[in-house]
Parts: structure tokens; sequence; C-alpha cells
């Protein structure tokens, strides 16, 4: 048997005659889910998946840099690859083989449509450094885009260039900073974070050189407006809040909070990774907010892809308008023109290398196109409902934490585990066993044990009625008394509650060549 | 509308159930002068499927596709041949549709896929260990300066002439708001710049670019042991990571992190983005790298599997005390980078990097035969810059106009710098002799 460096066995047994102790097979296998060996452990030298020409004979001119030696990189056919690739993606869930009802994550369905659109070679294959000419086109979907963004919140201004939500956390605040040093107000040196903040707040915050200073929430799971007053004044550059918040409930006094911001002299930063509560039905502008970013695969689905990429756009008010970032798009004299370069006015530098994830642009207006301005409105509807449905059919069993309505999701906590012996983590994944992604654990940390759902509007009934009816069963099993049962799951997944406190103590973060027999006696 | 599955039936049942009258009931919190009675004006209602693909096909004709003609654009983006099993694999809803995987069990396919990528990308640039990617090169290189900074607790950056100019502004955006020095040094279009003069006892770190974004390739070990020497580490950002497959990778020069953007493999222009950024270190930084990080470990069974890993760096558990704010990776980018390397393996990659490398030669060697024109490059690997007897900036819009993508003027970089008449060429497995000469003939043409 072949070992890697950690003395871990590779995969696949090769050649020995016995039973994997774990599944009974030779193979390790399972029926269709086949154990896959890395790819650097089935290298056979000289092998290739790609058929390139002849390399023409001319002198090379590397001037004093010398040709590498070797990479390391192992050899496959393209069958192999595409057998290897395709095993592994079978080892994923994903929301086009389940529901997916992760709170403040937002994975609802992702058309293929989309996609498509991604990919017609006027938008994939531009080049950014392309004359504008030849490149109208894409500025006009940048400008549509920006519209709809703008319409659809209220807003003055927009920046597309972020690469992601906390990205663009990261614009809005360098847009507070660079405002109030405009202005000449230089002592404005903290910035006001609720407890129940996506942690990319405070580290934002922070990151831009402010110091954090956190309000708590009141009973009902809100910002506590007195204390948050109590905290505004002329040190505060601005606040941080994220509406509707990460308890799933809309912030009843925002109008309240914005006017005692301002009063303050600072600015009222949203988070807006939760907009797709609200798209259509409240323009954050009217509610007093100076800026926000906006998850594009959030509210308008661009695939998560495992963890990216993602796209995060930040609108700004009239206050805030003239601090935003190049590139940006104008109506020039022919036609659409590129701002590249931010000159002696306010706007502010670069953020990224080119004019932000136009692939996202296309799949975001593409969905924006296809809901239109009626059926953003039924989506934010029917996403509500969904997460006010789900929280009605568990309360008897599970505890929310606080009173609804909610808004895109609902929020438990583990009271209702009290005794039993069975944690959230062990709930989550006895749920996998059911053929659920777990919905998101320990998060908001304001509530104990938190259990955040969130079905977002492209789940039907039958859908969440299933995924209901499994958890009120486990919950009632919890309470039964069988907590072996959820410490041992899942059962049924390639691997079983891995080991993460090894992972992090004695970090293997790469495959390192075998250390053959041959080579030991060498040394 | 095709994608929301409830029907009338369905939402009065629920809203039985919820005891509420109708959805609007659900959002009373909102307040009340801020409601929307219904949708939002200036906006179209919804469209079907054809409708929208022939709108956004419409837009999409307004463009000229780079592959529809000769094109030689690079400067930080590049078009290479992608094989259409990347598109594919990458397509599969397992992968594509998938969350971040924070459940382990479930998300097996996407963290073997962040290790082997973590793996490729430390073997390419010959460094010890590599993240699970970041946004792109550019924020790749300002996350470095500030990772540098936090190792040597000194908060000043050089950065070379030759570093792609979009680079040292989003470095020197970070620099300005999170309040770090950096010290950009003005671009040198033939060399010849004396970094380590710079480097002084508050230098956290020389940031140098290979190839540079003018084409010229160095071996940058002697600075790095200078600067190493001196208590500041060397920064190698590549913006053209197929360079990697041909010379002497940062980490063999004594790099000790590598900025760089990976978009070469297996991702398309995307005009500027998502593209993938590559992070890599020596194994002793690796607890102060930004970004996340798949690693191995066993299962309550003793089998090998994979789990993010060391996050207590992060954001969500650090929260204000965080490494960086950094949240999303390129996961799906990542995994087309790292579908097209495992296609290549060691032979491919090499073979297309020489071919990259004989091409371009062919190249300069086409446009140095038309009178007055120069190329300023001893050494280059795919890319170099042409010296034109007229602004640069009107000869690519000329040739544009026959349908000939020219190259990135330089002006267009550096804007009233006075460095009008210099043309960035790029060349790749992508450009026919048909392609090349086409475009020796009309320069030839407009020069004349």
């Amino acid at each position: 048997m072949s070992m890697n460096t950690q003395g871990r066995p590779s995969a696949i047994p090769a050649g020995s005659a016995g039973f994997d102790g774990v599944t009974g097979t030779v193979t390790g296998n399972r029926g269709l889910q086949i154990e896959e060996p890395l790819i650097f452990e089935q290298d056979s030298a000289g092998r290739t998946g790609v058929d390139l020409p002849d390399v023409p004979k001319v002198a090379s001119r590397l001037g004093a840099v010398k040709p590498r030696a070797r990479v390391g990189l192992p050899g496959l056919a393209e069958p192999q690859v595409v057998r290897h690739y395709t095993r592994l993606s079978q080892k994923n869930y994903a929301i086009d083989s389940g529901f997916y009802p992760l709170g403040s994550c937002t994975m609802k369905h992702n058309p293929r449509l989309n996609e498509k659109m991604a990919r017609l070679p006027g938008f994939s294959d531009v080049h950014p450094l392309q004359p504008v000419s030849t490149v109208q086109g894409a500025l006009e979907l940048m400008d549509q885009l920006a519209h709809w963004l703008k319409t659809l919140t209220g807003m003055a201004a927009v920046t597309l260039v972020p690469a992601a939500g906390a990205h663009g956390e990261m614009c809005g605040i360098m847009a507070i900073r660079a405002a109030h040093e405009a202005n000449g107000d230089s002592g404005r040196t903290k910035i006001l974070v609720p407890e129940s903040a996506h942690g990319t707040n405070p580290a934002t915050a922070a990151a831009c050189g402010y110091g954090v200073d956190a309000i708590p929430a009141t009973a009902d799971g809100r910002v506590d407006l007195e204390a948050l007053k109590a905290k505004l004044g002329p040190d505060v550059a601005g606040l941080m809040l994220t509406n509707p918040n990460t308890c799933g409930l809309f912030e009843r006094d925002i109008i309240e909070i914005a006017e005692a911001v301002h009063a303050a002299g600072a600015y009222f930063y949203c988070d807006g990774a939760n907009f797709n509560a609200i798209v259509g039905r409240v323009r954050p502008a009217d509610l007093g907010i100076d800026v926000m970013h906006i998850n594009l695969h959030k509210t308008f689905s661009t695939p998560h892809g495992g963890g990216g990429p993602g796209s995060g756009p930040v609108v700004f008010a009239q206050s805030l308008a003239p601090y935003i970032p190049v590139p940006y798009v104008t109506h020039g004299a022919e036609g659409f023109a590129l701002v590249e370069a931010a000159g002696d006015g306010p706007a502010f530098g670069r953020m990224k290398a080119f004019h932000g994830q136009m692939g996202m642009f296309v799949r975001a207006l593409s969905y924006m196109l296809s809901h239109g301005a009626d059926g953003l409105r039924q989506a934010s509807s029917d996403a509500v409902l969904n997460a006010n449905y789900v929280m009605a059919r568990l309360e008897d069993v599970m505890t929310a934490s606080f009173e609804g309505p909610c808004m895109h999701e609902c929020l438990f906590d583990d009271r209702f585990l009290k005794g039993t012996g069975v944690t959230t983590l062990d709930m989550a994944k006895a749920l996998i066993d059911e053929g659920f992604h777990p919905m998101t654990m320990y998060f908001p940390l304001v509530v104990h044990g938190a259990l955040l759902i969130e079905p977002t509007e492209t789940e039907s009934k039958a859908s969440l009625d299933q995924f209901v009816d499994a958890l009120r069963a486990l919950a009632e099993r919890a309470k039964s008394g069988d907590a072996a049962y959820f410490q041992a799951a899942p059962r049924l997944t390639p691997r079983r509650r891995l080991d993460e406190t090894a992972a992090a103590r004695k970090p293997v973060l790469r495959w390192t060549p075998p250390v053959t027999v041959e080579a030991v006696a060498a040394e | 509308m095709r994608y929301l599955p409830l029907t009338e039936a369905d939402r009065q049942s629920m809203l039985e159930a919820i005891r509420a009258k109708t959805v609007d009931d659900l959002f009373r919190d909102v307040p009340e002068a801020a409601r929307l009675a219904g949708p939002i004006g200036g906006l179209p209602n919804h469209m079907g499927e054809l409708e929208v693909e022939r709108l956004l096909g419409a837009m999409a004709a307004k463009n000229i596709p780079a592959g529809a003609v000769p094109s030689f654009l690079g400067a930080g983006a590049y078009r290479h041949h992608v094989p259409a099993t990347v598109d594919h694999l990458v397509q599969r809803g397992e992968f594509l549709t998938a969350y971040t995987p924070y459940q382990p069990e479930v998300s097996q396919g996407t963290l073997q896929v962040l290790f082997e990528f973590q793996t490729q990308v430390a073997l390419l640039t010959g460094m010890d260990v590599a993240n699970a990617s970041m946004y792109d090169g550019a924020t790749s290189c300002a996350e470095a300066v500030m990772m540098a900074n936090r190792i040597t607790r000194r908060k000043k950056a050089i950065l070379s002439g030759g570093l792609h100019p979009h680079y040292r502004d989003v470095t020197t955006t970070d620099a300005r708001f999170i309040g770090f020095e950096a010290v950009a040094l003005p671009p040198a279009p033939t060399g010849g710049e004396d970094l380590l003069a710079l480097v002084d006892d508050r230098t956290s770190c020389v940031v140098v670019q290979n190839p540079d974004v003018f084409g010229h390739v160095r071996d940058y070990t002697d600075l790095a042991a200078a600067c190493q020497a001196k208590g500041a580490l060397l920064v190698v950002v590549v913006t053209e990571a197929l360079s990697l497959g041909l010379l002497t990778p940062p980490g063999d020069m004594g790099a000790d992190i590598v900025a760089a953007e990976g978009q070469s493999f297996g991702n398309a222009l995307n005009f500027g983005g998502p593209y993938v950024g590559l992070f890599a270190v020596k194994d002793k930084y690796v607890r102060q790298m930004p970004g996340r990080l798949c690693g191995e470990t066993v299962d309550a069974d003793g089998r090998r599997g994979f789990v993010l890993t060391l996050s207590t760096r992060e954001q969500h558990i650090r929260r204000e005390k965080a490494t960086s704010n950094i949240c999303t990776n390129s996961g799906l980018c990542a995994l087309a980078f790292s579908i097209h390397v495992s296609l290549l393996g060691e032979a491919g990659i090499t073979q297309l990097a020489q071919l990259n490398h004989a091409k371009a030669v062919q190249m300069a060697d086409r446009l140095a035969a038309i009178p007055g024109v120069e190329i300023l490059n001893d050494g280059f690997f795919n890319e170099f810059t042409v010296k034109l007897p007229k602004p640069a900036a009107a000869v690519v819009e000329e040739l544009a106009g026959r349908r000939i993508l020219a190259g990135v003027p330089v002006s267009r970089l550096y804007p009233g710098q006075g460095m009008d008449d210099l043309l960035l060429v790029a060349v790749t497995e992508t450009n026919t002799d048909a392609d090349m000469d086409a475009f020796a003939a009309a320069l030839t043409e407009v020069l004349a």
C-alpha cells in the first residue's frame, strides 16, 4: 500500500486482497460512492490530456533567467481527468441536488440561462483593455446593471468593482473614511457594529484602521436604540448594520437609527447581504442608509461555486456618491466611456485589477430581466412566506429565539435540546443523513446554539414540508433520549465526522511525494 | 414566474398555517412610510427565456470578441485556449452550485479539489504552501504586502516600477485607508532601478513582478538574499501564470511570498473578472496567510479526508482581530485552473510555455523588421514592449478599425507620463501565423 508522508493510506489499497474495514468492499468503494485518489497519485510520466502543436524552432530569448527543470505535476490522459473530477463532484452536496437552508448564505436555484448568457463570446471573450470602441456592449451591460441596482435601492451612485460582499464592505468603509477626510473631520476613530453582525463587519472596520465598538441587542433581537444613542458622538465615523438583521428580523427602528447616526455627524453603512428579503418591497434609500453592498449571488443568483467567485457592488446615497473607486462607466460623446484613473477629485483609487466580476454581472442581469420588477417583488414575498411557514411549523418542537414575523430566515436556539446530550452540531449531522444540507449553526452569536434556517423563494412547499418533517422527527428523537444516534451521525456520507482539531494542530496543506524504500536506503 | 414554485393555492394554505391574512402582514415591521405598494417603477416586468436571450445577445454582439480577430492583448489578462473539458466539468451542478465547504462530510469533492489546487500552486511557484485562492492577482498582491507588514512588524513597502500599475494602485489604495506606507517607484520601461538602496529598517517588503509589466524577465535571487539580510521580505508578483511553466520559479529565487493571477489557466478573459488570485508562501509564514486553507485529516473511521483549516485567523472567529476581512475566495475559478493544469500535466505545461515563448520570439522578430519599430526587451516570456514612431493609442485605434486588436498602449496604463509611443504586445498559442502576418502587415501600412 502506498503511504503519503503522514503515513496515512492513500485511498485505494492497490493489489491488496483485503476488505476495507469500513465499507466491507475490496476497493473501499460503496456502490455509486467511489473512492478517488489524489490526482498526484495517478501520475504516469509523459502522459498528457492535451495535444499541442509542435514548438517552432527559434532561439529562446529568456535573458538572464534560466529555464526551470521540473514542475512536478502529474501526467494524465483526458479520460482520466474527466473521471477524476466527475467522481469528486459526486462527493458534493449542491443546490442542484437538494435543499440548502443555510441562513445568511442564501442558496437559491441557479438558472442555466444565466450560465449560457455569461458564456456568449461577446461577454466572456473580451479583454479588459480592449479599445472602448470595441466593447460598447459590455459597457452597456454594466450601465444597465447599475441602473437596476440604483432603481431597486433608490440610491444615487453605484460601483460594480468589489469582488465580493466583504470587499464591498471595505469599499463602503473606505468611502466613509474618504468623506470624513474631505470634510476635515479627523477625530472620528470608531465604527459601531451590533453584536449580531456578520464577522466580516468588525473585521472590515478594523482593517480600515477603525476601532470597533459593539452595540448590544434588545430582548426582541434588534439593535438597542438607547444603547446606540449613548455611544454616538464626535468620535464615531459610522454605523455598520445588517438589515434585515442576522436574527432574520427587520430593524423596526431603522429610520430613527439613521436620524440618530446622521445627527451625530456619522454615516450609516448597511450590510446588504439580506437584501433579497426586501428587494422590490422597500428601497434602502428611503430608510436613510448612506451606503450598502449587495451580494449579487444572494439577491440575484449567481452560483456560489463551492466558495466563490462573488460580486459585491456598492450603492451610495448622494452624501457619499462622490467617493467611489475607479474604474466606472460614463456616457461619453461617442457612446459609453470608462473612467480609469482617480484624478484629483474625491473618487478614490482602485480596489481590483480591472472593472469587476463581469461574468457575475451578466448572470445577475439575466436573472433580473427574467424576474422583472413584478417577479422580484414576488420573489422576496415568497422568500419571506417560506421562512415564516417553516418557523410556524417548527415552533412547537423547537425553540424560536424571537417572536415573528421573521423575514427570509428564521432563528432557533438550542433550548429544546437542553438535557438531551444532543448539540446543535449533532442535529446538523443527523440532518445530513436525511438528505439535507444543514442550516447555519452557531450563528448569530447572540443566541446560544443557534440554528438559522433560510429556505429562499425557489423551494417548493413539498420540499419545505419534507425538511420540516425530518427536523420534527429528529427533535422528538433527541428528546426521547437517543443521544447516541446523533453522536454517530452522519453514517451515510463518503466521510464521517472529520478530525478538524488534528488538521489545525499539525496542518498538512499539500500533497508531497511518497517516501520510497529506495530513497530512504539511498540516504 | 418559472423560478418560483409556489402556486396561489400553496400561498393561501401556508398563510393559514402562519395565521396571517396576507403576505403584506409579514412585512409589518417595515416602517409604513417606506413600504412600496407595488412593483418599483422604471423597470420592465418579467421576460421569457427567449426574450432575455435576444436582449443580452444584442448587447454581446456590440463587442468584438478577442477570438474573432487577431488579438495581442495582455498586460495582466491573457487569452489562452481552454480545453472543452474544463468548462464541461466546471458546469457540473455539484461543483457549480455548491456552497463554501463548511460541512466537510458532504463537501469532500470541493475540498479535495482545493487541496490539489494548493499543491499545484505550490509546485508551480516553487513555494512550500499555497492557499485556496484569492479574488484576483491585484488583491493578492495587496494582501501579500499586509502579510509582510504583520510578519516583520514594519509598515513600509517598496513597489517596483515594473509592478503592474493596477496592482500598484490597489496596494496604495489599501495603504491609504489601512495605514501603511507604500513607496511606488516610477515606471521603468527599460529597467534599471536600484530597489535595494531603498530598503531600510522600516521596510517590510520589496514587491517585484516577473515577467514585469513591460515583459522583462529577471533573476531576483540576489535581491531576495539582500532584502532578507536587511530584515525585509521579497514579494514576487506573477501576472502570467503560464510563465511558471518555463521560468525559474520565484521560490527557487528565494521569494518569501508569491502573489499571482491564475486567469491564464482554465479561465476566460471575461472583460476583467472573475479571475483567480494565487497566494503562496514559505512554510514558516502559514499562520499569517490570509484566505481559506484546506487541510488533510482523518475521519471517524480513520480514512483520509479534507477540511477547511486554521480558521482561527478568520473573520467569523476573530472578528475585529482577524487576519483579513476576506470571506469568499474564487473556488470555481480555482477549479477551472486546477482542471486545466491537470489536463496539461508536466509535459503539457512545459510544451505550452515553450510554445508561447517561441511564438512571441517570432512576433518580436516580425515587428522589429518594420522600419522605425524597436523592441525594448532583452529577455521576455510571451509579452514585450514595442517602441513606435507614432503614439501607440492612435495606432491601436486605427488597427481596431481594421479588426486587429494590436496590444495595450502603455499610455492606457500610465496616462500622461510620456510613454505615448510604447505598445505592449502579448502572443499566445492562440495566435496563428496568419494573425501575426496580418498584424505586422497592417502595422507596416499604418506607420508608412
